[in-house]
């Protein structure tokens, strides 16, 4: 006895356009990102501006998510598993929308420094940059498998991404220090590498809010819970 | 958590104990002209239930209609019953005072506690019960040839409840919210009122017999949603005093105005919890497919 469709089928339309336009930004970013790092990489300001481009379509999706979740929840008052899914639409739009801006950040990062010679090559930011879009694409799997084994693993899989971006930030500083004339140039990669390691935190708070989405457990903030209030 | 709701929580978690000891006891009964007697909130450590449901069964003839239903209802506290038609939320609020029994046929068994008494003894008269435990129905139904005052003070009437009907009619009508709007019109016909005042003279004649448990069925569904509202307002204050239980088919009417929720599937009680908790993460499947709209 445990239909999926609910009896009003216009309200599964509308829930599975939802999820639809979501996975649909999802991909946007996915798209952003990779873009972004490979503008950096491949020193490629085409496509840098590309990225810059392509974000509108990420905040115009932004709104216009925000829009059905707010027409839903004045037509449908969605209760339980619809409730939650809707309000981690809400929350996770404003993520996914961050994130689009971290990686016009890189774009504009890359568009700088391809005015310069090229630095040397940093292994581990393209490493860093890997972890962080699995990271994504991890944490939109989950949401569209509802599956919070995987959301977890997103979770526990930033310590890795922390690491790698303080091993990163050592190294630039390390190179900086050595050659003052690259401090410029240095310093672009490591406020590039910066984006990717926020860009991974925000992969978290997808994954946060789809174990709450399939649970309904706030697994955020665990040791801010004992912290007196007033 | 609200006190309701933590005393709730206690009374299900350590719930298994056998009631109807002689400190379950009912306290006196309130004299009538006040709200009945209670202790206050910062006691609720030590409130029993008001209502104890265990193992209720209920038939119509042969037709199995409640399968064996544990519930608790804490004091003063909103317990709505949710569940699609034929779930049979109403047969379990007709049996809080037995109404149930007055359908030919129809029977029920199992016990049911109201301050540790059993009510379903052929000891219990249940003419007296009904004034213990009153009732409001779907449709308002105020009697069609008597006043709005008369109304009021039938059941008191009925019961050869002596005292001052004047001040009780007055009183009951403050609390049931409906003063203001007819106490200039209080020997005309009650039919003269609009559905919703209607709707809160029925609430105001329950309650004028002083009952200790208020029940309601569907109470605003023929109602428009201002008259609605108001009786709504109306439960949030009646709580205070009163231990209500309701039956609604609108689910927002039931995470609006209770404590807690009981969702009834085909004679079942499936789950019972804090109404938050059943409307933002219930923990069995049927009930988050029913507050879905995915069946019923």
């Amino acid at each position: 006895m445990a239909p999926d469709a609910h009896t009003d089928k216009i309200f599964d339309v509308e829930l599975s356009h939802l999820r639809d336009k979501l996975l649909e930004m999802g991909g946007k970013v996915e798209a952003s990102i990779a873009g972004s790092v490979r503008a950096l990489i491949e020193r490629d300001s085409s496509l840098a501006e590309k990225v810059r481009t392509q974000d509108r379509e990420i905040n115009r999706l932004e709104v216009e998510i925000d829009d059905m979740c707010r027409r839903i929840l004045a037509l449908r008052q969605p209760a339980a598993s619809d409730l939650r899914f809707i309000t981690t639409a809400l929350k996770i739009v404003v993520d996914l929308e961050r994130m689009g801006d971290l990686s016009v950040n890189i774009a504009d990062r890359a568009l700088q420094l391809n005015q310069s010679p090229p630095v040397k090559p940093f292994h581990d930011l393209v490493t860093l940059a890997d972890l962080s879009e699995a990271q994504l694409k991890k944490a939109l799997d989950s949401f569209v498998e509802g599956d919070v084994e995987k959301a977890e693993e997103v979770i526990q899989g930033d310590d890795l991404l922390d690491a790698l971006y303080q091993k990163l930030f050592n190294e630039l500083l390390t190179y900086m220090m050595e050659d003052s004339r690259v401090i410029r140039r240095a310093t672009n990669v490591m406020f590039a590498a910066k984006q990717l390691e926020r860009f991974g935190d925000h992969a978290i708070n997808l994954a946060e809010m789809v174990v709450y989405m399939v649970r309904g457990t706030d697994v955020r903030h665990p040791h801010s819970r004992d912290v007196q209030q007033g | 958590m609200t006190p309701a709701q933590e005393a709730a929580t206690r009374i299900e978690a350590g719930g298994s104990e056998p009631a109807g000891a002689q400190a379950h006891l009912a306290p006196p009964r309130p004299a009538v002209g006040g709200p009945p007697p209670h202790v206050g909130a910062g006691a609720a450590e030590q409130e029993q239930p008001k209502l104890q449901v265990r193992c209720l069964k209920a038939w119509y003839g042969q037709t199995l209609a409640l399968k064996g239903v544990d519930l608790l209802v804490p004091p003063r506290s909103v317990m709505a019953a949710i569940g699609p038609s034929g779930c049979g939320k109403s047969t379990f609020l007709r049996c809080l005072n037995r109404m149930h029994e007055l359908i030919p046929g129809a029977r029920a068994e199992g016990t049911l506690l109201l301050d540790g008494e059993d009510l379903l003894g052929r000891q219990v008269d249940p003419v007296v019960l009904r004034r213990r435990v009153g009732m409001v129905f779907q449709r308002p139904n105020p009697f069609p040839t008597m006043s709005v005052r008369d109304n009021v003070a039938a059941g008191l009437k009925l019961n050869g409840i002596k005292g001052n009907h004047q001040e009780i009619v007055e009183r009951t009508l403050r609390q049931a919210a409906l003063w203001d709007e007819v106490k200039d019109r209080l020997d005309e016909s009650a039919l003269g009122l609009s559905g919703g005042q209607q709707q809160r003279l029925c609430i105001a004649r329950a309650l004028a017999v002083q009952p200790e448990v208020l029940l309601m069925d569907e109470p605003a569904s023929a109602l428009d949603p201002i008259a609605t509202a108001k009786v709504e307002d109306l439960i949030h204050e009646l709580k205070e005093h009163y231990t209500i239980v309701i039956v609604t088919h609108n689910m927002q009417q039931a995470a609006r105005v209770s404590d807690r929720t009981a969702f009834f599937y085909m004679g079942e009680l499936v789950e019972v919890g804090a109404t938050e908790k059943i409307f933002t993460n219930p923990d069995k499947p049927q009930t988050n497919d029913y507050v879905t709209g995915k069946f019923g």
